[in-house]
């Protein structure tokens, strides 16, 4: 039977959400206090959805220590107390959640010690979250 | 098409062990979650109903009724109790979130469906805050 195993992460970051091709007026229009020229932190949760057969004999779609090996190796060690604008990922794209989402999503898609990666929720605060999944815009 | 969900909670004890597996191949496995003597989590079982609002009373299901239907068919049988020892369905499968999902969809599918209306679209079963599994009547 399929199901899904779902694992919450900690991500403390730092981001500044500012476009170089933009003008200084520009990005204050768009980004607002998102743009103050130093950045500022969030602590990112991060959703892991993996989907697969339920194994029949250990009754698991996936192994808890084996995924956050495999988390912590791409993800955590990568992003967790980290300023986003510095990694190689976001040299040409804004780090916005959007963009933070679909990086992870990219991360682990072909990561995963079993099943298969349906989707990568991040949240910003409490009040925002950005969701990517395996299936395509509609 | 409207997605209703319901929270309960309940506590219960569990350890993982396959009958078929030597001793040190479950502990291997399955770590600190094979240790005889159990241990226990406080779950928290989401229960989603599809349906469209009723014309009448606006409602997709009377959530007095799911709550009901939950505690009678999930909670009364999995709350302060060892699932391995005292659920049959646990008797040969070893009682992980994942399966546990599914024990409560099984529970709880033919109760919901029966009543009309509505129909049951997704079970979510967190063991702690940030571990959770989630079944959706894939075969």
């Amino acid at each position: 039977m399929k199901a899904y195993f779902g694992r919450r992460y900690l991500v403390s970051a730092s981001h500044r959400l500012h476009n170089p091709a933009l003008t200084a007026g520009q990005n204050r229009a768009v980004y607002g206090k998102c743009n103050n020229a130093h950045g500022h932190g969030h602590n990112y949760v991060l959703e892991v959805l993996v989907g697969g057969a339920v194994d029949a004999e250990t009754g698991m779609v996936v192994d808890l220590v084996a995924l956050d090996k495999a988390v912590g190796e791409r993800i955590l060690d990568r992003f967790d107390h980290a300023n986003l604008n510095l990694d190689p990922l976001f040299a040409d794209r804004v780090p916005t959640t959007e963009n933070f989402c679909q990086a992870i999503f990219a991360l682990l898609k072909n990561a995963l010690p079993g099943g298969k990666l349906e989707h990568v929720r991040v949240e910003e605060t409490e009040n925002n979250f950005f969701e990517c999944s395996a299936q395509p815009v509609s | 098409m409207i997605f209703l969900t319901r929270r309960a909670t309940f506590s219960a004890s569990h350890y993982y062990w396959n009958e078929a597996w030597p001793a040190e191949k479950n502990q291997q496995v399955f770590g600190r979650c094979a240790n005889r003597n159990g241990h226990g989590h406080n779950y928290t079982l989401e229960v989603t109903v599809a349906g469209e609002p009723d014309p009448v009373t606006g409602f997709v299901v009377d959530l007095k009724w799911l709550k009901n239907v939950m505690e009678r068919e999930v909670l009364s049988a999995y709350d302060h109790r060892h699932l391995n020892l005292e659920t049959p369905e646990f008797k040969n499968a070893i009682p992980t979130t994942e399966n546990i999902a599914i024990a409560a969809w099984q529970r709880l599918e033919p109760a919901i469906n029966a009543a009309g209306g509505a129909s049951l679209s997704r079970i979510r079963v967190y063991e702690t805050p940030e571990i959770f599994a989630e079944y959706r009547g894939e075969a």
